[in-house]
């Protein structure tokens, strides 16, 4: 028999989870146990040094997750995985493996607010230095590239939605200058975009969002691509360099094209500590379970509300590239024909107030400041998540006085229309 | 209807050495019990000493080479100079030496009576002329793989540490007999 790989539906469902080999439980258990009991003393050695395959203690690692890990490695086409306490704890472990104090990555300006505050704050005390370029333009990576640059950080699908990013544009330019390309695949998941099979070298997400989708579990997942040899490259010495923590072993070399992966694990989610719960880890495999179906229905439902907003009379304009006259229509034709994901904007005719005036009326979209969850949601940037800036400020940031952000849900559309029509006819 | 085409060269069975069956590198593992690993190290953070170490684990008889270490024990086996040295029949020779030393040993390995049953070339060594020899011998050739990586890897071990496995099965890993943390390359 030949090894085919399976499709996307089947791995889904199963890649990672065979029956458990202790029990035969059919569904992934959940290993809700803080460690591992160590075969002999041997074992335990060959454990702490990375000699052998093996649970320690959940912080490092755990049977729940590593399941988890697996099918969303497999989902992205990607050599390994790690996952870790939220989307945030993603990011930060995979800096930490690339950046050194002192260093430069360069970040798209369109990104989820989280991220930009995370860059522009929390990073800066590590001494790791963002600089910003425009993702419509990728010329702009190109001129913003210095020897201290270390990685290149984009969206696939950029917050708060309606922005494709042109992934082979920069990935060409990530390869010209030998950078890891690291994309944010939270928006898309695997089901609409797969970033490897555009020249990403590395994923994070917010398992939180789409993949999880339930709106029940924080996560995130790093996944590696094991396309950046690291072997012998000096800019990366965790990877490169004999590491004093495991007796000199270097890490890209003993692990070959899942390096990054294991160095982000033992270098630090050891040390830094940011592990995902393993009930977590189990609620979001569920979720993945059905991620083709939902994704589907999501982007489908999405469209069908884009457009009948779109000829609202009280709307003024509406962002989402699966429209045809969208700016960024033909790069979702290019990058995720499927559809262009649950989540954009819209401006009202009647600014502040009638925004503030929509969220208070509608019934079934949830006030709140998620997205990727089976309910509908909705938020008014400007007089929440953007509230402190100035009107400048927030324009800039897509968050004027009259935008409105949605996260369609799964529900039917026809409900989701009459609340958002009965919302608007009060606004 | 068959149609007979003229065939100038002796019959060799086609390997595609880019991506190798799953039953193939089962099959291999599950038949050969001593392994002549070429290039063994007494470091412990080095690979080679790593797969050594795994291997002997697993069951199989390492028997290590290396020039500037015969005669001494490493990890209580004793290591030969060379191929030719060892003193019992060799079922696998894998070779843990760049692609360009992979020539020389594989004539090595191609010179024992009884020949081995399979040269496996460790992940980075590629040396498809070597192989070819080989192939032409009789014997099974890996290439550009560690043994170590795809005992884990169809095992369900490697799984543990969140590697894409590219297996999926409703069928039960089975552990090894001894503790929880160790898998048999069979599933049940």
């Amino acid at each position: 028999m030949t090894d085919r790989l399976p499709g996307f539906n089947t791995l889904a469902i199963h890649a990672g989870a065979a029956p458990d080999a202790a029990t035969g439980a059919r569904a992934t258990p959940i290993y809700q146990t803080t460690s591992f009991v160590f075969d002999d003393v041997d074992h335990a050695a060959s454990l702490f040094g990375l000699q052998a395959f093996g649970n320690i203690y959940s912080r490092i690692g755990n049977p729940t997750c590593s399941v988890l890990e697996e099918r969303v490695a497999a989902l992205e086409g990607g050599t390994a995985a790690l996952a870790v306490a939220s989307g945030h704890a993603a990011e930060f472990l995979t800096f930490h493996t690339l950046l050194q104090p002192g260093d430069e990555f360069i970040a798209a300006k369109k990104l989820y607010g989280g991220s930009i505050n995370q860059f522009n704050h929390a990073y800066k005390n590590f001494g790791w230095n963002v600089v910003w370029a425009d993702s419509d333009d990728p010329s702009s990576f190109e001129a913003a590239i210095t020897p201290k640059t270390k990685a290149i950080f984009v969206e696939s699908i950029a917050n708060p939605g309606g922005v494709i990013v042109d992934l082979q544009a920069i990935a060409a330019i990530a390869k010209r200058h030998r950078i890891p390309f690291i994309v944010d695949n939270t928006m898309a998941t695997p089901y609409l975009i797969k970033p490897f099979e555009y020249g990403a070298d590395i994923i994070v997400h917010s398992a939180t969002k789409f993949l999880g989708g339930h709106g029940n579990s924080v996560g995130g997942l790093i996944v590696d691509g094991g396309s950046f040899n690291f072997a012998g490259d000096d800019r990366y010495p965790m990877l490169s360099k004999p590491r004093p923590e495991y007796a000199g072993m270097v890490l890209g070399e003993t692990f070959g094209n899942f390096g990054f992966a294991i160095a982000c694990r033992v270098l630090g989610l050891r040390d830094l500590g940011p592990a995902l719960s393993p009930f977590n880890a189990f609620l979001i495999l569920n979720g993945i379970e059905t991620l083709p179906l939902r994704m589907q229905r999501h982007s489908d439902n999405t469209l069908a509300v884009a457009e009948h907003l779109a000829s609202h009379s009280k709307v003024s304009w509406v962002s989402y590239p699966g429209l045809r006259s969208d700016r960024y229509h033909n790069l979702a034709k290019q990058y995720c024909p499927k559809g262009a994901g649950a989540v954009f904007t819209f401006g009202l005719k009647g600014g502040y107030e009638a925004g503030v005036k929509l969220v208070s009326n509608l019934k079934l979209f949830s006030h709140l400041a998620n997205i990727g969850d089976t309910r509908s949601l909705v938020i008014h940037p400007a007089s929440t998540t953007h509230r402190q800036l100035t009107d400048e400020q927030k324009t800039q940031a897509g968050a004027g006085p009259e935008v409105v952000r949605l996260s369609i849900g799964l529900e039917d559309t026809e409900d989701l229309i009459d609340d958002l029509n009965q919302a608007l006819d009060a606004a | 209807m068959l149609i007979e085409l003229p065939c100038p060269i002796p019959y060799v069975p086609f390997m595609n050495h880019d991506n190798y069956q799953n039953e193939y590198i089962r099959g291999i593992l599950n038949s050969v019990k001593t392994i002549a690993l070429v290039g063994a190290s007494q470091n412990p953070a080095r690979p080679s000493w790593i797969v050594t170490k795994y291997l002997l684990e697993r069951g199989y008889d390492v028997i290590p080479i290396n020039p500037g270490l015969a005669g001494t024990e490493l990890l209580g086996k004793p290591v030969y100079a060379s191929l030719k040295d060892v003193p019992v029949p060799i079922d696998m020779v894998e070779i843990f030496r760049n692609s360009e030393a992979a020539g020389p040993i594989t004539d090595e390995a191609l010179a024992l009576d009884p020949l081995p049953k399979v040269l496996w070339m460790q992940l980075s060594v590629r040396n498809d002329e070597a192989a070819g020899k080989a192939e032409a011998k009789g014997l099974k050739v890996v290439m550009d793989r560690c043994p170590k990586i795809e005992f884990g890897r169809l095992s369900g071990e490697i799984s543990w540490q969140g590697v894409n496995s590219r297996m999926i099965s409703s069928k039960k890993p089975v552990l090894s007999g001894k503790g929880f943390q160790k898998l048999s390359l069979n599933r049940s």
